[in-house]
This record gives C-alpha cells, sequence and structure tokens, in this order.
C-alpha cells in the first residue's frame, strides 16, 4: 500500500517536472491577434474567402498573405474590426456587398418539362439523365441543391418551383454558385438591380418552346440600352443577352423592353446582411455521420 | 455438382418465357435510321461525310480522334439528309447522322470477304476488330481492339464469353447461342488468336438448358474452348463477378479483367467479330429483345439507328397504358421519356412496362435489415454509403469502397424501404469523380 503511494507520488513529481520543462522549451508562439481577429470572424467557416475556414483565414491576414476585406459573410462590419486589429486603413475597400442571383425565370408556370422526375430532391441526380426533366436544358431544376447548401439559410424553395434568395440573409459566400450544376447562380453587388434571367443559348424558337420566359435573342434590349451594358452575346453553344454590370446603371429601359420579360428589375437591397443565422440550416442535419445515432 | 457463381446477389424472376422460344427474325428496316456519332466508350467520332452525300452500307461515315474509340458505318444505304441532337438510350443528347434509305441495299465497295481469313496475324485481327467499328454489345459498348491489345507486363491466359445474360426479359444472347453457335467459336477463337491466348470459355446461366447444349455440341471438337454452367442470379453477367464464377480470380478495385489475367467479352461481340473477320461486314446489325406490354414480343435482328418507335410499331404497337419504355432490362435499363430514339451497338433489348407495373414507392426510413449488404455483390454496405451521400461526406464515402460499386441495382430490388440506394450512391460517385477532376487540374 505504501509503496503504491510513494510510486505514484514519485512517478507523478517527475512527469510533473518534464511537462513544465516541455511547456516552456517547446512552447509555440501564438500571435493574440489570430485569436482575436477570429473573434471578429462570424465563424461559418464557409472558404468562400478561399481559405481553410475562418481559422485559416485569420493566420493569413495576420502573415499579411490575405486583404482584412476577403470575408464576404463578415461584410463590412467584420472588415473594419479586423482592419482595427491589423491597424490598417478601412478607407481603401470599395468592397460593395455582393449577393446572389438565380439567372433562371423558368417556374413551373413559364417552363414546360421533358419527364416527370421521380427520383432524390438533388439537382445533380436529375441533372445526369437527359440533363434533368425540364424541357429547357439550360433551366433552374427547382430540386433545392442551393437550398441545401446554403449555410446561411437565405434561400428557401419557392412556390414556383424556383429558389428563392432572401437579400437579407445572403452573404455572398459563393457556396450556392458552385453548387448549382447548371451554373445559374451568381454573385453581383447589390448597387446592381438588373438580371438577364434567363441562360438559354438555344435558337429562339427552341428557347421559346420550352420556356415562356426564355431569351429570344431579339436585340431589343441591345439596341435600346443607353449605355451599351446589355448585348447578345455568342459563343459555341449559342447566343444569350448578358448584361455587363459595370456599365449598367439601372435605368431599366431593357426590362420594359425584353418582349418575354426576361429581364428583371430587383427592388433596391439593403447595404448589410441583416441576420446570420448561427449553424447550418435546417435543411441539413448535423451529424458527422462516423455512427448512426442521429442520422 | 455445386454450380459456380459469385458472391452476393439476388434472385429475380426471369420472365424470358415470352420471346426465348422465338426465332430471332430480320426487323423492319425503316425509311430514315439515325446514327449516333457516340455510341461507345471513348472519344466520339466525327463525321466523315456531309449532307447530301449518298453513301452505302457498310460504309465508314464516321471516326473518331485516339485509341479508345470507335468508328461508326452507314447500316442502310441512301443519302445523308442532316446532322441533328437526340435524345439516346443512355439518357443524354448526341449528334446523330440521319441517313434517308434508298432500299436498294448496296453494300460499300470496302465490305468484301478476305481469300484467307485464318491466316491473319494478331495485329491484323485487331486491326480489323477496330474497323469494324466492334464493341462491346453486352451493353458497355467498350471499344473491343482496345480489350485485345497488349499490355505491358499483363499476360491474358483466358478469354471468357459472357452468355449469362442474368438481365430479366432480355433473350438476345440465349437466341444468338441457339441460332448461331458456329459463329461464337470462330469469333472466340479470333479473339484468342488476336490477345494469343490458349484457353476459351464460354459462361452460360443454368436457366439456359438448350443454349448450354448447342455450345457443347458446338464446341466438342475445340480442345481449348469449354463450356461453363453457372447458378442463375443476379448480377451474374457483370464482368467481376463473372470472372469470380468462373475462374475463382478476383478483379482488384479499380483495376481491369487483365490484371487478372482475363479478357471478358459478350457472345454477341463474338459473332460480329466473325462477320467481320470472315465476312469483312462491320457492325451495322444486332440482336435484341422487344417484350413486355407490346403486341408481339420478339427478338430482332436490328439495324444500328432504327428508331424504338419503329420496331414497336412493326410489332403491332403497344398494348394497354404504357408506363414506361426501357433502353435494356429492368435492372440496368435507362428510362426513355419517348420512344424517338435510335438503336445503338449497345441496345440489348427494348422492355415496355404496363402503366399498373410501374410502382412509385415513397422513401421510408432504413429499418436496418442489412438486405442490401447481404445482396451486394460488390461487398459494400449501400446503407452506410447512402447515410454519407445524405450528408454529403463524398471523402467518407470514398473511404467506404464507394468506387467499387458496379451500380447493378440489387440493394434498390430489395429494399423494404424503397430507398433509392443506388441514386444516392450514383450522386456520390458523381461528386467524388468531380472532385477528383478537380484535383487533376
Amino acid at each position: 500500500m505504501l509503496y503504491a503511494v510513494i510510486s505514484l507520488a514519485a512517478m507523478g513529481a517527475v512527469f510533473g517536472v518534464m511537462l513544465a520543462v516541455a511547456s516552456k522549451k517547446f512552447a509555440v508562439e501564438v500571435d493574440p491577434r489570430v485569436e482575436e481577429i477570429l473573434q471578429a470572424l462570424p465563424g461559418v467557416n464557409c472558404g468562400s474567402c478561399g481559405f481553410a475556414g475562418c481559422s485559416g483565414y485569420a493566420e493569413a491576414v495576420v502573415k499579411g498573405e490575405a486583404p482584412v476585406g476577403a470575408c464576404n459573410p463578415g461584410g463590412a462590419e467584420a472588415k473594419q474590426k479586423m482592419a482595427a486589429i491589423m491597424g490598417t486603413d478601412t478607407a481603401d475597400s470599395g468592397m460593395e456587398r455582393k449577393i446572389a442571383r438565380l439567372l433562371c425565370n423558368g417556374s413551373t408556370s413559364n417552363s414546360s418539362m421533358l419527364y416527370k422526375y421521380e427520383g432524390i430532391e438533388d439537382c445533380h441526380a436529375a441533372a445526369v439523365h437527359y440533363s434533368g426533366p425540364k424541357a429547357c436544358h439550360y433551366g433552374c431544376l427547382g430540386l433545392g441543391s442551393c437550398v441545401k447548401a446554403c449555410p446561411f439559410g437565405a434561400i428557401k424553395m419557392g412556390t414556383e418551383g424556383l429558389p428563392v434568395i432572401n437579400t437579407d440573409l445572403c452573404t455572398g459566400c459563393n457556396i450556392c454558385v458552385q453548387t448549382c450544376p447548371k451554373q445559374l447562380l451568381q454573385l453581383a453587388g447589390i448597387s446592381q438591380l438588373v438580371d438577364v434571367r434567363c441562360r438559354n443559348k438555344g435558337k429562339a424558337k427552341e428557347a421559346k418552346d420550352v420556356c415562356k420566359a426564355a431569351c429570344i435573342k431579339c436585340k431589343l434590349c441591345e439596341k435600346n440600352c443607353p449605355e451599351g451594358a446589355v448585348q447578345v452575346v455568342t459563343d459555341n453553344e449559342g447566343s444569350v443577352a448578358v448584361i455587363d454590370h459595370t456599365k449598367c446603371t439601372n435605368c431599366g429601359i431593357c426590362v420594359t423592353k425584353c418582349p418575354t420579360k426576361a429581364i428583371e428589375k430587383a427592388s433596391p437591397i439593403k447595404a448589410e446582411v441583416c441576420a446570420v443565422q448561427d449553424g447550418p440550416s435546417e435543411n441539413k442535419p448535423a451529424g458527422c455521420g462516423s455512427c448512426h445515432i442521429c442520422g | 455438382m455445386r454450380k459456380l457463381t459469385f458472391r452476393g446477389g439476388i434472385h429475380v424472376p426471369g420472365h424470358k418465357e415470352q420471346t426465348c422460344n422465338l426465332a430471332s427474325q430480320p426487323a423492319i428496316v425503316p425509311d430514315r435510321v439515325y446514327i449516333p456519332l457516340s455510341q461507345h466508350t471513348g472519344a466520339p467520332c466525327s463525321p466523315l461525310v456531309q449532307v447530301g452525300d449518298a453513301v452505302k452500307k457498310g460504309q465508314k461515315i464516321g471516326e473518331g480522334k485516339g485509341f479508345v474509340t470507335s468508328p461508326i458505318h452507314a447500316s442502310v444505304s441512301g443519302k445523308v439528309i442532316a446532322l441533328e441532337k437526340r435524345e439516346q438510350p443512355g439518357g443524354n443528347f448526341v449528334f446523330c447522322l440521319v441517313i434517308e434509305n434508298d432500299k436498294k441495299e448496296e453494300w460499300d465497295e470496302a465490305v468484301k470477304a478476305p481469300a484467307n481469313p485464318g491466316g491473319f496475324t494478331p495485329e491484323e485481327l485487331r486491326k480489323i476488330v477496330f474497323e469494324a467499328g466492334i464493341v462491346g454489345l453486352g451493353g458497355a459498348a467498350f471499344p473491343s481492339h482496345v480489350k485485345y491489345s497488349p499490355v505491358e507486363g499483363k499476360k491474358a491466359d483466358v478469354i471468357i464469353l459472357n452468355g449469362v445474360e442474368c438481365e430479366p426479359y432480355i433473350t438476345a444472347d440465349h437466341r444468338l447461342m441457339l441460332e448461331k453457335p458456329d459463329r461464337i467459336t470462330a469469333g472466340l477463337n479470333y479473339i484468342m488468336k488476336s490477345v494469343n491466348c490458349s484457353q476459351g470459355v464460354i459462361a452460360i446461366e443454368d436457366n439456359k438448358q438448350d443454349a448450354i447444349a448447342v455450345m457443347e455440341k458446338a464446341t466438342a471438337q475445340e480442345k481449348n474452348i469449354r463450356v461453363v454452367v453457372l447458378q442463375e442470379k443476379y448480377p451474374q453477367g457483370s464482368e467481376k463477378q463473372l470472372i469470380y464464377a468462373c475462374t475463382g480470380r478476383e478483379v482488384p478495385v479499380g483495376g481491369l479483367p487483365l490484371d487478372v489475367g482475363v479478357v471478358v467479352n459478350n457472345v454477341g461481340t463474338a459473332a460480329a467479330i466473325a462477320d467481320a473477320v470472315e465476312l469483312g461486314i462491320p457492325l451495322i446489325e444486332r440482336v435484341l429483345t422487344l417484350n413486355g406490354a407490346v403486341n408481339k414480343p420478339a427478338n430482332y435482328r436490328v439495324r444500328i439507328g432504327t428508331l424504338f418507335k419503329d420496331i414497336i410499331a412493326a410489332s403491332g404497337g403497344y398494348t394497354g397504358e404504357t408506363g414506361k419504355i426501357l433502353a435494356g432490362g429492368p435492372m440496368m435499363g435507362k428510362t426513355l421519356y419517348n420512344d424517338e430514339v435510335p438503336v445503338v451497338k449497345g441496345t440489348s433489348g427494348i422492355l415496355i412496362l404496363k402503366k399498373e407495373d410501374v410502382r412509385s414507392e415513397k422513401e421510408q426510413h432504413c429499418v436496418r435489415c442489412a438486405k442490401c449488404v447481404d445482396g451486394c455483390p460488390a461487398f459494400l454496405e449501400p446503407t452506410t454509403l447512402v447515410k454519407l451521400a445524405k450528408k454529403e461526406l463524398w471523402e467518407e464515402a470514398e473511404n467506404n469502397d464507394l468506387l467499387s460499386c458496379i451500380e447493378c441495382g440489387s440493394c434498390v430490388y430489395v429494399c423494404p424501404a424503397h430507398i433509392p440506394l443506388l441514386q444516392y450512391i450514383r450522386r456520390a460517385k458523381q461528386a467524388v469523380q468531380a472532385a477528383r477532376a478537380k484535383a487533376k487540374k
């Protein structure tokens, strides 16, 4: 009994000394600013800055490898806090809040279907079979892959079979843009209100046959735009009207001229993200998948 | 004696009695054929003819670049009237050469029987196989000459001809074995010669006793060829499962049959090779089974490019209300949304299901019965993979051997909760492959 107590105490003392020495000798210097910047960031780990999560970005900022304004979800507030921590100037920004836009107006009432899809609710899975159930091969499949992907709960499926982006909640993190198999989501600054909501590059008649709201390449927008901002752009796939947001002044003439209402003007968007929801959206159950308890 | 087979798998009703006793007959030769420029695995073809050109039967009208590709040939004589994008049986859209049939059936000058087909060297044989546009006729449509080409450090010592036909409703290979056993045997000999291999095996499921007897008789004089009888089970005709059943060898994950010294071909491919070598005829026709809710189910010899619609109309049309049109069988076939789809080299059957036979069940929760695990011929846990796919944990799924899935659909067939397991697995595979492609860049 006594031997056991003594030997345990001796071992404890030896290990204690070893740990004390090691913690002094092999201490890793951590810049306290990393922790501070991490506090200033939203902590969603969306990856839209191009670094591995918020901590990766924070470290890069402290090392001077990344600018303070690269966090889209954090917006101006995070930027100011970070600039204060890093002691840099915030006036150089010019960074405008960006939000995602859906470039398709092929709602259930506008577009026709090729077949009835009965598989899993995933746009990628549906797109494998004849480019998806929608007659328009360029159109939104409406199965909600973007809704599931959005870490901020900013996208909901609308009643017309198209996702609706909540401009108050969207942080411009770019995740939905990368998710959409049809590349129909695009980031644009909040001052830009006019979008061509069609990506159908097929011939006018083919496009019109499959969707009432398709771009029919009539070039009325191009002819009427006072700034030369709208152009029907042709590539090897075909042609479709595209707005150059650097030139567009939101005058809305093209919106009134477009015969199929493929061009739309959004209502003004607030300059700041209104609420950042904590954690993943309700559609995505939390869980690591390595056991079977929660899933 | 215990019959040879693989581990796992399921038993599905064969539904072959409707057509297995019907001799294959020439199908209608339509007024127009639609020949897709890509009917095979590998590089698609570019057209060699232009709209307005006259073409003859058997004329090469398209060829691709590179080694893994296969040329295409006109299946009728006539005039090229269009080049248009059309739906394919594989679930995609491909440009097709549309040929207006002049009904003269004139053969191209290049199609002629060689004087001494027995004297070809292995290289010459492979060239003939390539030039004839021969691809695997079992369904995957992999260019055959690629399989026969020597790979350094690997040597095939056995050729397996796949006469299993485990897919329900399809009897095309069954009829071919009954009707042309000598062509199949001759084709197998040419394959063995081109691969430089001395052992040939013809594998047949035990539900085709008549075909087994006929093939055994046809190969009685061939010392190097034997007929192997396999247990009736799905997916017995899948390449890896077939190799295991016949030889006991296991193809490694991500490997090819050649890694274990085997080359597998369909019996139909062998017959097509015999025609190409001895008669010089390229692949412009194949046997397929039309089965299900049509007035006259049949086995047809169909010209490549014939629309499903024409074949179905010539068989007396649909009976009752049509629920689904499938290219292939019910297990691995693809659903079509209309019948204006051309027959391609890999089309082994057309199956029409009645509306009342098509069930659409709501997905329910997994009850953890493990029927899918027992049934999986690739020894995977489909239910785990689906769980991971639902959470988009692609890497984790990949670590669970996701890519070994052969997409046979056994798990979906047995699932009592009606979970579309295979679709989730396919989605995960798609994501993993996309991530790999991205990493390569």
